[in-house]
């Protein structure tokens, strides 16, 4: 048994986990942070893109060392079907800032850098270490965590779960439930490296600009899902992910899909003659709002993933994670400073202050978009990307048909296929569940 | 369906780094004579192909190319039909990317 008592063991270190290490660390309290992969990163998966004010609200020169990839200049959306994208594409010069807003990463090299920092404020970091089971008292307050090392039970104040999706501990201790398979995306990707040059090139890009491809469409299959192509300095991220449920219903595969999109005419050429060196896949937690757990009890808190703060619908995680770190670690030092006990009741500052965040605010706007887009799949990423396909074809290719004619013809194929009470139906509860 | 087996998943994972816990595998099939819906799903869905069915029709796992993003764990834990737990620390797949 490791004899030493600490202030605050933290579960994980990813993006949540070393936000909370970090700020604790920073206020002088004594942190243990335990990671299970070799070093911190090496079992993490992301897109991946950075957002920069969450991380300067921690770390405000991150800049100056931070393994960044490129900043982006560019956003694309892709309404795909199997032959054409129909793209929303915006672009700015004001992206070329002196501190961007966001940043293409890979996540291995940047959560090492990290963890660099977690260290340096004075936490001790323990790598190789998988957390198996919550320690607790008679009363069923958590006192601390056992691992797999022959140490035996490590006691702390409190623990900060940051342990991700998949995240095992809290679920076998029943402090929350266990992801459903509607409730998370699985997907894939895959690094492809090509010369920086060729990646300007393919992308009409200068130095470190950077673009994210954001691409819905039949490309899911009908299922819930979305596809991604992010530019890295001398690498392309690529993926495409659905919600597991789907896949279940459905027996596509992953693989199959991920492949598919390589090889869709408007993909291929962006990563032609590229070598791959990675393939890895991920959990995303996709239930939204309805989905968050209890986030705090008697000698704990969750936090990022594991909690389940994720924005499906603007593609934001790591923000909500390094957030939700930040604050939890925030509610501890208050707690602590008061020289009170971490229990519920004096944790539950936590909850209040992300309610109050960004984090809780944009995922309560958004809490029937999951559903919507879930039980509406079919038309939402197969009907209607077809039938926006058919109606620029139709709108551009130039024939001799008069455009009233064109017009007409575009609009019958609509109601053909979700007919007036449907497309009003779609229109009205996507805007609802927008609001 | 082409286009499904064309892929071959054992070629993307030579491109992983793996510390293989030799003898100790982190996820585990319980035993069956017929697999269930939720064990069949698993054949298509695991994106490291980890389960496949043997000659009697049952449903077998290899961990050794697992890239541990328990989707697995999501379909086949509340069933019963799997036990799911971390591999030993430092031991699994080793993201150089991530």
């Amino acid at each position: 048994m490791i004899e030493e008592k600490f202030d605050a063991i933290v579960v994980g270190a990813g993006m949540s986990g070393n936000a909370a290490a970090l700020t604790m660390a920073k206020r002088g309290m004594k942190v243990l942070q335990l990671e299970r992969g070799e070093y911190a990163g090496s079992k993490n998966v992301q897109g991946a893109i950075l957002y920069a004010d969450m991380l300067e609200k921690l770390i405000p020169d991150f800049r100056d060392d931070a393994p960044l990839e490129r900043h982006l200049v560019e956003q694309r959306f892709w309404i795909m079907d199997d032959r054409s994208h129909f793209g929303v594409h915006y672009r700015s010069e004001d992206f070329n800032e002196e501190r961007p807003n966001r940043y293409t990463i890979i996540r291995a090299q940047f959560d090492k850098w990290f963890s660099s920092k977690v260290r340096e404020a004075g936490a001790t970091v323990l790598c190789e270490t998988t957390v198996t089971e919550l320690a607790r008292d008679a009363n069923g307050k958590v006192i601390g965590v056992h691992t797999d090392r022959s140490d035996g039970e490590i006691q702390a104040d409190v623990v900060v779960l940051a342990e991700g999706v998949n995240g095992l501990l809290g679920t076998r201790a029943r402090l929350r439930e266990r992801p459903k398979p509607d409730k998370v995306a699985l997907a894939v990707k895959e690094m492809h490296f090509l010369p920086r040059e060729t990646i300007e090139a393919h992308f009409n890009l200068k130095g470190d600009e950077g673009v994210v491809v954001e691409a819905a469409g039949t490309i899911s299959r009908g299922m819930t899902g979305m596809g991604f192509i992010y530019a890295n300095k001398e690498c392309i991220s690529i993926g495409i992910g659905c919600i597991v449920a789907d896949f279940q219903r459905t027996g596509e595969t992953p693989y199959g899909l991920l492949d598919c999109f390589k090889r869709h005419p408007s993909v291929a050429p962006l990563i032609e003659g590229s070598e791959v060196k990675e393939y890895s896949a991920h959990l995303i937690p996709e239930g939204g709002y309805k989905a968050i757990p209890q986030l705090y009890g008697d000698g704990w808190v969750v936090v990022g993933d594991a909690a389940q703060l994720n924005n499906a619908i603007h593609r934001e995680g790591s923000n909500l994670a390094m957030t939700s770190g930040r604050i939890a670690a925030e509610a501890i030092v208050q707690v602590k400073s008061r020289c009170q006990p971490m229990t519920a009741a004096n944790l539950s500052v936590y909850k209040k202050m992300l309610d109050d965040s960004f984090v809780i605010k944009d995922l309560k706007k958004h809490k029937d978009m999951p559903m919507l887009m879930h039980t509406n799949s079919q038309n939402f990423f197969l009907t209607y990307p077809q039938l926006v396909s058919k109606a620029m074809q139709n709108y551009v290719r130039v024939d001799g048909t008069p455009k009233a004619e064109k017009e007409k013809v575009t609009m019958k194929s609509f109601v053909n296929a979700r007919s007036w009470t449907g497309l009003f139906g779609d229109a009205f509860r996507l805007a609802r569940a927008w609001r | 369906m082409n286009v499904e087996t064309s892929v071959r998943v054992e070629d993307k994972l030579f491109y992983n780094r793996y510390l293989v816990d030799v003898g100790r595998p982190h996820v585990k099939v319980r035993a069956h004579t017929k697999p269930s819906p939720q064990l069949l799903a698993l054949l298509k869905v695991c994106p490291a192909r980890c389960y496949e069915l043997n000659d009697k029709g049952q449903v077998e796992v290899t961990v050794d190319g697992c890239i541990e993003c328990g989707t697995c764990r999501v379909i086949g834990e509340p069933t019963g039909d799997i036990e799911w737990s971390y591999p030993r620390g430092g031991y699994g797949v080793l993201f150089k990317f991530g």
